[in-house]
């Protein structure tokens, strides 16, 4: 992968062998990481065009540790940058030079699962997976079910709000906590949302979720657990034109079903998954859909047989039902798979994540074709087709000239076409670094002015993960200098640079 | 079948004139929609600025499952629109009054019985526009299900009681409505229905209603036709005629239970705690969630008592002058709240002590 956004140099100068001293007083040895090879580890997250070596890596594992930490750097205005596991998409995790990177991964128990009131009280370094595998003792599970689920934290979840492939039922995280402990900048603990259903005051529960690590650390988590359901069974149809699959999710809907789980694949993921994981999905199809559905036995089987004539009803030349568990488990194998399915068969790629309305989709694939022919870049698309999130993913060798360029040129293309048919810039995937300049796209400077206040509400001092998620006016300007669109400047009261 | 009239009045540019007008003025005002929720939070002193005029459902696309509509259209005119597609609110919000509006019920977040399976008000607000306290117009959120792009602003306004902001239109996420219902009902002590209803939540059954309320645990029972016969027979009790007339009933508050006199407090604890031993009418809704007392004792004993089982209390309709309607909050969060509200409304023009004399 090359390393177009690296920044190599290490950090490390005689100003902040103060901090590094006072940290030392602070955590065991170990926990204060400040050699270059034991913070090159984490020197990106899951988007590793963007690397940056942090000038010291601190593993608190109690909160008060954590307070202790941001008391710390907070006297010595030092920012910080919480990381869980680091698999982020959009480089909101990536270190400051000039700053501590504060990892949550010791913080990895289960601090109580009570099935009575269906909730688990969780630290922000355990695994999204862990929780559903702790709960199913009790016949629950924790719904939202991000790709990298096996991997990836419930902190980062929270401050990504996260999605997954059950959205469209049972929501983003946002829609499953009840409640977060949080260390604010200036080392205070703060109680957000409750372990009942609602709390008192406004609901900052929402601005936490998705908020990238800018507003507080979030140091315990309280999620919703759900009753796991009955059975669940998937049918995958096969289609000769994606726009007859669009068509086809859209009747599924209007016929007053909400599946568990509605997934599309093009052509290209669908060939790539197959040779990777042979799920036996037809390799000549042009569209696949995925369409899962949960709940009780007799609920499923209506629903099976319902969604099976909608199918066929819109046009698909192949219908089939997992018959069992393991068919089920191998459908899903090659969805789940579609990532690295595409990672084999080309040196790099790129993974776009925009939300669009769905009766849109026809129109979006048709412009991402053409523009891979104008820029030369093979795309495949897997799509979450319930909740209108698309996942194009941008096929390049980074070891081309220009070719990295060219992608994040196509990527960016990309998001301001979801945006111009009603969408957003990101679904799932997050603002961090990667798509700040489209948020200059989504909102008008009242806007970003609005957000930026948010987090001054939140972070007076400004030293939380700063530089992500929210563009500065400024950034916006030159940003606007350099695309106007239909002849219009965004920003036009802002002076231009 | 002809549809109702319907009035559409994009009526934005003559409410930003008047937020401007009382951002120069410093002008407190008093958002005003049709009034059904006045009665909750505290009385506001300031010129009213009508929103009932702003109407009109902006867009709606069944497949999509997202409706768009002006903050003063009725929650009258958006159920129908949905019911004609087959679809619905799914937190089921009450109306507390014949005109209440889209902007009172998203700005008061109050949810109705199929809450705890579904979710609330703000759970299905995808996105909104609104005037700040500059007179701005801002859009937060969007109208597709899945965007974390900035903060979540828009499921902030849910709840904030419009001291915010005013809120010019909304997108929720709308679902189709249960092929079949019905509602079973059996005589039950208090311990054992919230250990049934608790019984109920961690079984993957499709219930979307529980209710306690007079010796009868009640129990509404949706989904597809077969769903629902199946599960009729995995729940003990008597089918209750005309149920969609109790939820109604319960959800308005309109249910004998409510003709009572004195306060009304509103009690928000984790579903299975045991029934608190406070001296009044009780009546659970939400699973055990949410409960409803008419209690003769002092909000700060009562509050006291719901706190030592982590829960929270609104004094919902008939407390006593100057006492505080809403649990108060803990000096951390009241400064972030306070920031937050200079934040959008720097001259603090806009419900000014509705929810917290501080806001």
């Amino acid at each position: 992968m090359p390393h177009q956004h690296e920044n190599n140099v290490a950090p490390i100068n005689k100003a902040h062998s103060g901090l590094i001293r006072a940290l030392r007083n602070l955590l065991p040895p170990e926990s204060v990481l400040v050699d270059a090879e034991d913070l090159r580890p984490f020197e990106c997250d899951g988007l590793a065009v963007y690397r940056q070596l942090p000038m010291v890596v601190v593993l608190p594992e109690t909160i008060e540790q954590v307070q202790s930490i941001m008391r710390l750097c907070h006297a010595q205005q030092i920012p910080v940058v919480a990381r869980g596991a680091g698999t982020g998409l959009s480089g909101g995790a990536l270190p400051l030079a000039e700053g501590v990177l504060l990892s949550l991964a010791k913080f990895r128990n289960i601090l109580n699962i009570d099935a009575d009131n269906a909730m688990a009280t969780v630290q922000p370094g355990v695994r999204n997976l862990a929780i559903s595998e702790a709960a199913a003792a009790y016949g629950m599970y924790y719904a939202p079910d991000p790709s990298s689920q096996i991997a990836c934290t419930i902190g980062g979840n929270v401050a990504e709000n996260s999605g997954g492939v059950h959205c469209l039922k049972y929501g983003l995280t946002v829609h499953n906590i009840l409640m977060l402990k949080v260390v604010t900048a200036e080392g205070e603990l703060l109680t957000i949302g409750a372990e009942t259903l609602d709390s008192p005051g406004y609901d900052l529960l929402a601005l936490m979720a998705g908020s990238e690590g800018m507003l507080g650390i979030i140091v315990e988590v309280a999620v919703k657990l759900l009753a796991k359901p009955e059975r669940a069974q998937v049918v995958l149809a096969a289609f000769d034109d994606v726009v007859k699959a669009g068509e086809a999710v859209g009747a599924i809907i209007a016929a007053g079903i909400i599946p568990a789980g509605l997934e599309m694949m093009d052509k290209l993921a669908i060939q790539a998954a197959e040779d990777f994981v042979h799920a036996g999905y037809p390799r000549d199809a042009e569209a696949i859909l995925l369409c899962e559905l949960d709940g009780t036995h007799a609920e499923v089987s209506e629903y099976i047989a319902l969604v099976r004539k909608i199918l066929t009803d819109s046009g698909a030349t192949e219908v089939r039902t997992a018959t069992d568990e393991a068919e089920r488990q191998l459908f899903w194998k090659g969805r789940k798979s579609a990532f690295p399915a595409v990672g084999r068969i080309c040196p790099d790629y790129y993974c776009m994540d925009g939300t669009i309305p769905r009766r849109q989709l026809p129109h979006v694939l048709r412009r991402i074709s053409e523009m891979s022919v104008e820029y030369g870049l093979a795309v495949a698309n897997v799509f979450h087709a319930g909740d209108g999130n698309l996942h194009p993913l941008i096929l390049f060798d980074g070891n081309k000239e220009g070719e990295l360029h060219r992608t994040e040129e196509f990527g960016q293309r990309i998001l301001q076409l979801c945006v111009e048919v009603g969408g957003t810039i990101t679904g799932e995937h997050g603002v961090g670094m990667e798509k700040i300049d489209q948020m200059c796209v989504q909102f008008n400077s009242a806007e970003l002015t609005q957000f930026h206040a948010i987090k001054v509400a939140f972070d007076p001092s400004g030293l939380l993960n700063p530089g992500k998620a929210v563009p500065t006016l400024h950034r916006c300007a030159e940003f606007g200098a350099m695309h106007v669109h239909h002849g219009q400047l965004p920003h036009p009261e802002l002076e231009r640079f | 079948m002809t549809p109702a009239p319907m009035s559409e009045t994009d009526n934005s540019a003559a409410l930003q004139q008047q937020v401007l007008d009382a951002f120069q003025n410093t002008t407190p005002l008093n958002i005003y929609g049709s009034g059904s929720k006045a009665f909750l939070g505290n009385a506001v002193q300031g010129q009213a600025i009508d929103v009932t005029g702003h109407t009109g459902i902006v867009e709606y696309d069944p497949r999509e499952l997202v409706l768009t509509a002006r903050s003063g259209t009725t929650l009258r005119e958006i159920e129908a629109a949905l019911s004609e597609a087959g679809q619905m609110l799914p937190f089921e919000p009450p109306h507390f009054g014949d005109d209440a509006t889209l902007g009172g019920t998203i700005a008061c977040a109050l949810s109705g019985p199929r809450r705890p399976y579904s979710g609330s008000a703000r759970d299905f607000v995808l996105g909104c526009k609104m005037l700040n306290g500059r007179g701005e117009i801002l859009r937060f959120g969007g109208q597709v299900m899945k965007n974390v792009a900035g903060y979540d602003a828009s499921r902030l306004m849910a709840g904030a009681q419009g001291t915010l902001g005013l809120l010019l239109d909304v997108s929720l996420k709308v679902l189709p409505r249960p092929a079949a219902s019905i509602t079973v009902t059996r005589v039950c002590s208090p311990e054992g229905a919230i250990s049934s209803m608790c019984d109920l939540l961690g079984k993957p059954l499709p219930v979307d209603g529980t209710c306690f309320h007079g010796e009868q645990l009640y129990i509404r029972i949706s989904g597809s036709a077969q769903a629902v016969q199946e599960a009729r027979g995995k729940i003990a009790g008597d089918v209750l005629p005309d149920a969609d007339a109790f939820w109604h009933a319960l959800r308005e508050h309109q249910l004998p239970f409510f003709m009572r006199s004195g306060a009304l407090y509103r009690i928000v604890v984790k579903p299975a705690t045991p029934p608190l031993n406070i001296e009044g009418a009780w009546l659970l809704d939400w699973g055990g969630a949410q409960r409803w007392l008419y209690s003769n004792e002092e909000p700060a004993s009562v509050r006291h008592r719901v706190a030592g089982v982590g829960g929270h209390v609104t004094v919902f309709r008939g407390g006593a002058q100057g006492d505080a309607i809403f649990q108060p909050l803990s000096g951390p969060l009241q400064t972030i709240h306070q920031r937050l509200k200079t934040s959008f409304d720097p001259k603090g023009i806009f419900n000014r002590g509705r929810l917290y004399d501080h806001l």
